[in-house]
């Protein structure tokens, strides 16, 4: 066990070193926080109709409307305040990115090692099948999957995580085809140790790095998908606006020069996507052997 | 090799038939159509004669029959919305995709390359640190967020460009084209930057990594030797080596490029295959979601296949490993 922490603790030394990761890490741990105090903070409901007034709608930064307070971000065509709408819209994108990519890591993960692991039909069958996947752009996957299932939370994160489950199937695979051969496993099988057992206690723990790593960008992209689909019309009910719905309800407006709408949501989710990837880049860094000096 | 292009043709084929049973299933599965074709007033004498014309009343095994052996004879059905055979309208919408998607292929070839080159070549440099900050974020940025910041600024601020449509085109061998007028150009400049600039970030990194490998080679160590300029020694001999991987990268990507046109179509109306399926989507137009998704499948199994069995004639080893 002492091992497993100074494993870690190297992890982070090595971590800290780079600031931009540091940075970008603190920012999303930021972003997490004001999105689970968002109901506290942020000075309006954008959820409850009856708060809402048609006067307020469509106000520039710095507009003071009927609640008393100041929009600094500005409202939208329905009158609500973008600042609020912004923070409860984090809490979405980051409820459906991580949830689809915890989704898409268990399955994905699980699917890669036993093909790994059994060989055979299992294995031609399953990778054949991802790779088929792979081949076949995410986008339009989890756009054909949302017009076939409906809208609502459940059936998009059902549609980015078939999106998105073939790339840690790939990666688990590819992670566990390796240490099957290695005598540690062999010695597991030998015993004779369950298959599960042998699946999640001995090759699992050893396959995460590789898949950590994927996860964190695959967590950013299914926040960019989400964002996307929202975007196209096909994302969650309009009850419930994620940060790309926000965009997406202000694009019409952009063309009369009420950019705020569209541009501050959209700011909001940049930043959110490249500290995601930014931290990301440094995890892999530091679980890539042949960087360390 | 006769038996590894068979077996691959083979599987190619079943990989179709999945598809097409899986989309199928799957369209029809969805909303009721009869809601987009007929009024709710609509009497129920007509509903059935309705019904029956498009022949929904037929169990799903035999429509799925039906509308394969129809696929067969080059009929995809008919659109509930436009009420044009479906291939019809799809041939029609695919020359505006194709233009936007070509142009912006080559585009991110043609300037993507060079600066890739530039910075492997100097990759201390600053302006190559530049090249490579830009990159990372044309790989982060999602592809919408771009369109819109590009249509805020140039369209509405700087009123410099059109926001959306294609412009005047010109009718050659039977299409519109947008590319030859100087009004049609500048309608399809925003649209191509904003398709290109996943594929330009990715030129960008791909020919950097090559050339700081391509280098460190004795190839590179010889022709310095032999006293070839430096330039020649980038064009002849490192533009040779890295353009095989990036030519492959290429072709798969070139399906996904017609995949993201539909992100791109729908924020510049760009009246594409992409604006096609989505306005089919919300329509719950039926033929031309299953005609679209199974054309797309048809094309990346093609995609696919030739880079298969090209690697197979390049690379014996790969042959033997597959066949056994």
């Amino acid at each position: 066990m002492s091992k497993e922490e100074s494993k870690y603790s190297l992890f982070w030394q090595g971590f800290k070193e780079n600031k931009i990761a540091v940075g970008a890490l603190i920012v999303v741990s930021t972003i997490f926080l004001l999105a689970i105090l968002a109901p506290w903070i942020s000075p309006q409901n954008p959820y409850d109709i009856g708060s809402l007034s048609f006067s307020d709608a469509r106000r520039a930064p710095g507009f003071i409307g009927s609640g008393g307070y100041i929009h600094y971000l500005g409202t939208d065509a329905q009158g609500r305040d973008l600042v609020s709408s912004i923070l409860y819209g984090f809490g979405i994108s980051l409820q459906m990115g991580f949830a689809a990519g915890f989704v898409a890591l268990a399955i994905g993960s699980t699917l890669g090692i036993i093909a790994a692991y059994r060989g055979g039909w299992a294995e031609s069958l399953i990778m054949r099948v991802v790779d088929l996947q792979l081949s076949f752009p995410a986008i339009l996957l989890a756009l054909v999957l949302v017009a076939l299932l409906g809208q609502g939370k459940g059936q998009l994160i059902m549609a980015l995580v078939a999106a998105q489950y073939a790339y840690f199937a790939r990666t688990a695979y590819g992670a566990a085809v390796v240490e099957r051969r290695k005598d540690y496993v062999e010695a597991a099988m030998s015993i004779p140790l369950s298959a599960r057992r042998v699946i999640f206690r001995h090759l699992l723990p050893n396959c995460m790095p590789p898949l950590i790593v994927v996860a964190t960008v695959q967590i950013a992209n299914s926040i960019a998908l989400e964002a996307t689909l929202s975007f196209l019309g096909l994302g969650l009910p309009i009850t419930e606006p994620s940060l790309g719905m926000l965009i997406s309800n202000g694009f019409q407006y952009m063309m009369s020069g009420r950019y705020w709408i569209s541009v501050y949501p959209g700011i909001a989710l940049i930043v959110l996507i490249v500290s995601i990837n930014l931290v990301g880049d440094e995890v892999r860094d530091q679980f890539n052997p042949r960087l360390k000096r | 090799m006769l038996g590894f292009i068979i077996q691959r043709l083979l599987q190619s084929v079943m990989v179709m038939l999945a598809m097409s049973i899986i989309v199928f299933l799957g369209v029809y599965a969805i909303g009721n159509p009869m809601e987009v074709l007929l009024p709710p007033e609509a009497p129920q004498d007509i509903r059935d004669a309705i019904i029956a014309q498009y022949g929904l009343d037929k169990p799903i095994f035999e429509q799925y029959f039906v509308f394969v052996v129809n696929v067969f004879h080059g009929d995809f059905g008919t659109s509930f919305i436009y009420n044009l055979p479906v291939l019809e309208l799809i041939l029609s919408r695919l020359p505006a995709t194709l233009e936007l998607a070509l142009t912006a292929v080559a585009g991110a070839a043609i300037i993507g390359v060079p600066l890739g080159i530039f910075a492997g070549y100097k990759h201390d440099n600053p302006i190559s640190k530049g090249i490579m900050a830009f990159s990372i974020l044309g790989f982060s940025m999602p592809s919408f967020w771009v369109g819109l910041v590009m249509i805020l600024t140039f369209a509405v601020w700087l009123g410099w460009l059109p926001a959306g449509g294609r412009g005047d085109v010109v009718t050659v061998g039977g299409v519109e084209w947008s590319f030859l007028t100087i009004n049609g150009l500048s309608h399809m400049l925003l649209p191509t930057i904003n398709l290109a600039l996943f594929k330009f970030s990715m030129m960008i990194r791909l020919a950097r990594s090559g050339t700081r490998e391509v280098m460190m080679t004795d190839t590179i160590k010889f022709a310095r030797a032999a006293g070839l300029r430096e330039s020649t020694i980038l064009r002849r001999h490192v533009l040779k080596i890295i353009s095989i991987p990036i030519i492959t990268v290429f072709g798969l990507e070139f399906g996904s490029t017609l995949a993201f046109a539909v992100v791109t179509e729908t924020i510049y109306s760009w009246p594409g295959l992409g604006k096609l399926i989505i306005d089919s989507i919300n329509n719950l137009d039926r033929p031309v979601m299953v005609a679209y998704l199974i054309l797309i499948a048809l094309l990346f199994v093609t995609i696919n296949l030739t880079v298969d069995i090209i690697f197979a004639i390049v690379d014996p080893r790969l042959r033997r490993a597959e066949a056994s």
